[in-house]
């Protein structure tokens, strides 16, 4: 089992976070894992991204040239990595702010309206974690009460108060994908 | 067995020093290595010791040199513009015997060059990058767990050779996370001379400590030069590292360090795919080079063909090609600017060479 | 209000790619306004700092030399000995100029050679992403001060203009901001002389900005400003403090 991610979308979006999220999960369920990010002026205004492996194999290169799953929050990302996933990888698409579809018929798209969940559940920052549940509920890389636990470490006392929203975001981005 | 803990490369650097027993580190931000010393900026006052933002690499790095003959265990670090402006300050502190760590965390050059990862400083770093006959010790971790044990025994490789060594590193390496477990791997017992030599203030109780690289008599300098060869011959000897990866009975061997040996490892497994055996020889010291571990490749019979793969324009396949002596043909691949290789295209190049496919 | 909205001759069209509220983009234009003035666009060669500034080329149009981090007077002291009667300026960052470049920029001052600095001090290193520059003030928050600015380890921030006035070959010597229209309006009159001391052979000058980076201050643009002149004026007093190479202070 390998999925080698790429999560993208604007400086801000919280793209680092969730890369980090995964790969922590990953770490504590026993999996080799790794996390490189895009660096630099380019994550002012310009896209951030970061390279997420998870896998029970040995990790070599930590770079992912061609993703197994794209997390996508914004249309230039979109427009950057489509043409980069591997063939039948799964792509979650922010709906809320992409306005176009996936153009490849051999990838599968998941269409999630993150900024319009986050918004409604009163803070459009857990955006990110909206798409994380949908991509967690159809990975099924860690269960989610260690992806909780996870969460709340990295937050940490300082931001505690942002546990429960986080977990709401966590749990209705997997319920969009639970069938 | 020790907690695992998700780290940035950059960070673990910061706390690798201080596990070493590193109290004093001077340095200037540049990318892509920042984190260091935001990093140690914090840690360090904890640890009760001394952080100082430098007003230039310049001064950073006669800082260390002034700490360094003071006696400390002292570190600085920093990305290829930077090393490359340490450069004096490296010749005195290597021609002055000083022990201290010095880690580059490569970026894309020449120039001003980019942020990206780079291995474009081999040359600078191996073959001596300012004036005279010196070496320094070139440890090449590949990952975050190495770069943590390397750095701890770098330390230790300074102190007990009085030189300074580097830790070659690259922005992957520097800004990556994973996970490792915080504690220095079970360290090679080695003797730690005492630094009686340090400028501590003299009481009559001892000779005057001078730190000094000025002979103006050619005998004496020459004399001086003698003293430090004899040194690296010993190091040459006694401090060679490297990891071999199913070299025997391989096709071809990939020569790789740092990132690139990481890179290495998924072209082995994608070539296996296709019925190619790839070995891999990982030097781990680039200074001291594992020149007989390369030379011993040359007697192998089932080797067609010997690669260096390289973040730079082909500078670690000169050494290579020194070990091999002509025994194996030598292929190089390499992409610059700080983009990274990936292994499709190593393995197409290899499949080019071989003529398979 | 031309200032805001006609682009200048000496500047290209190519959109600034400074953060929101970052005031690098507006000193860049009133240089090119004053360039524009002056009709010496055809005359003058630009040397480009290591700093958020290091692409200044892409928007001064104007033959331009990128120079290694803070050596940027030594650079323009090459090219302006190469072309005495061209007008050469650097443009430098708080980083670049007073950090790592500080011998630099006090050895071309004292040389009185025949070059004009434009200053950002904007108390921090944009570019590396908010760490402690000379200018930072005491009690200031950067990631290499998590727990603000110490002198008793970090020192005391420095007044470069106050400095480089002291030294006999500065002939103009400023220090201006960019918080409020007003503001804005005096520092274009102190560009315009500065390379006017320039053009009439009198020796150094250097016009200190006080500026903001709302990005590694960790604020929005409006409070920035605000800052700036809470904070930074007090401690970097406006005003010239040489002209035509006569120490007078004038605020
Ligand atoms: C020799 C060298 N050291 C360090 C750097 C990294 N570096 C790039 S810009 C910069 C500081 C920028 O700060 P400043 O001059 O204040 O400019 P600002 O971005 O704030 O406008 C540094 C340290 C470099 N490029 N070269
Ligand atoms: S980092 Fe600061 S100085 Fe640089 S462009 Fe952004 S606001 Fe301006
Ligand atoms: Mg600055």
């Amino acid at each position: 089992m390998t999925h080698e991610v790429i999560m993208a979308g604007f400086g801000g979006q919280g793209v680092m976070s969730i890369g980090q999220l995964l790969t922590h999960a990953g770490m504590e369920v026993g999996l080799n894992v790794s996390w490189y990010p895009s660096y630099g002026p380019e994550m002012r205004g310009g896209t951030a991204f970061c390279h997420v492996i998870v896998s029970d194999e040995f990790i070599g290169s930590p770079l992912v040239t061609s993703p197994t799953d794209l997390i996508i929050m914004n249309r230039p990302s979109l427009d950057k990595f489509e043409q980069t996933a591997a063939s039948g990888a799964s792509v979650f698409v922010n709906s809320s702010l992409i306005d176009r579809e996936v153009k490849r018929d051999d990838i599968k798209a998941y269409y999630i309206p993150a900024n319009d969940i986050a918004n409604r559940l009163g803070n459009v920052r857990v955006a990110n974690m909206v798409m994380f549940g949908a991509f967690l509920a159809c990975t099924g890389i860690a269960p989610v009460d260690v992806v909780e636990l996870c969460f709340k470490e990295m937050l940490g006392p300082s931001k505690a108060h942002m546990i429960d929203v986080n977990r709401k975001a966590l749990r209705e981005g997997m319920k969009l994908v639970d069938k | 067995m020790a907690q695992k803990v998700l780290i940035k490369g950059n960070e673990a650097i910061g706390e690798a020093a201080i596990m070493a027993g590193c109290r004093h580190f001077f340095g200037y931000p540049i990318t892509p290595q920042n984190e260091v010393a935001e990093y140690i900026s914090k840690r360090m006052p904890e640890a009760g010791g001394c952080f100082l933002q430098a007003e230039s690499e310049l001064a950073a790095i006669n800082m260390v040199y002034g700490a360094a003959g003071a006696g400390a265990r002292v570190m600085t670090s920093s990305s290829s513009p930077g090393i490359s402006l340490m450069q004096e300050g490296i010749s005195y502190i290597a021609a002055s015997e000083l022990p201290c760590l010095i880690v580059n965390v490569m970026r894309g050059g020449p120039g001003l060059g980019g942020i990206q990862p780079s291995q474009a400083d081999y040359f600078q770093a191996t073959k001596g990058g300012g004036h005279g006959d010196y070496r320094l010790v070139v440890l090449a971790p590949s990952t975050i767990q190495e770069m943590i044990d390397l750095i701890v025994e770098g330390f230790d490789i300074a102190d007990q050779y009085r030189n300074p060594v580097m830790i070659l590193a690259d922005g992957m390496l520097g800004q990556m996370m994973e996970p490792v477990v915080l504690e220095p791997k079970k360290r090679i017992e080695r003797q730690l001379p005492a630094k009686d030599w340090a400028t501590t203030g003299c009481d009559g109780s001892r000779p005057r400590n001078v730190i000094n690289s000025l002979f103006m008599i050619p005998e004496q300098l020459e004399q001086r030069n003698l003293i430090l060869i004899d040194k690296y011959k010993r190091i040459e000897q006694n401090e060679v590292q490297y990891q071999s990866i199913d070299i025997e009975g391989s096709d071809v061997v990939l020569v790789a360090y740092g990132t690139m040996a990481r890179i290495a490892r998924t072209v082995a497994k994608k070539a296996k795919e296709l019925g190619i055996s790839v070995g891999i020889l990982r030097p781990i010291t680039l200074w001291p080079f594992p020149y007989d571990a390369v030379a011993a490749i040359g007697d192998m019979p089932n080797v067609k063909a010997v690669f260096s793969i390289e973040m730079s324009a082909g500078q670690m396949v000169e050494d290579i090609k020194l070990g091999i002596n002509g025994k194996k043909p030598v292929y190089f691949y390499g992409r610059t600017g700080g983009m990274i290789p990936s292994p499709n295209e190593i393995l197409d190049y290899i499949c080019d060479v071989l003529e398979v496919r | 209000m031309s200032i805001i909205f006609e682009r200048p001759r000496s500047l290209t069209d190519k959109p600034f790619h400074y953060c929101p509220g970052c005031t690098h983009g507006l000193v860049h234009r009133l240089v090119a306004e004053v360039i524009d003035e002056l009709d010496i666009q055809a005359n003058t060669i630009g040397v480009e700092p290591v700093g958020c500034a290091v692409s200044a080329h892409d928007y001064f149009d104007i033959d331009m030399q990128e120079a290694a981090h803070g050596r940027a007077p030594a650079v323009a002291t090459g090219i302006k000995r190469v072309w005495p009667d061209k007008v050469v300026f650097t443009y430098q960052g708080d980083g670049d100029l007073a950090s790592i470049g500080m011998a630099e920029i006090v050895h071309a001052a004292a040389r009185g050679e025949r070059i004009t600095t434009i200053f950002i001090n904007n108390a921090i290193f944009g570019m590396t992403g908010g760490q402690m520059a000379p200018t930072s003030l005491l009690g200031q928050v950067t990631t290499t001060s998590p727990h603000g600015r110490d002198a008793g380890s970090a020192g005391y921030p420095i007044r470069v203009s106050e400095l480089l006035a002291t030294l006999q070959g500065a002939a103009y010597v400023a220090r201006v901001s960019v918080h409020d229209v007003k503001n804005i309006a005096r520092a274009k009159r102190s560009i315009k002389k500065a390379f006017t001391t320039q053009i009439e052979d009198k020796g150094f000058s250097i016009v200190e900005v006080l500026s903001t980076c709302p990005i590694n201050w960790g604020m929005t643009p409006a409070d920035s400003l605000k800052w700036l002149q809470d904070n930074m004026i007090p401690y970097y007093p406006l005003g010239e403090l040489k002209v035509d190479g006569e120490g007078v202070i004038n605020r």
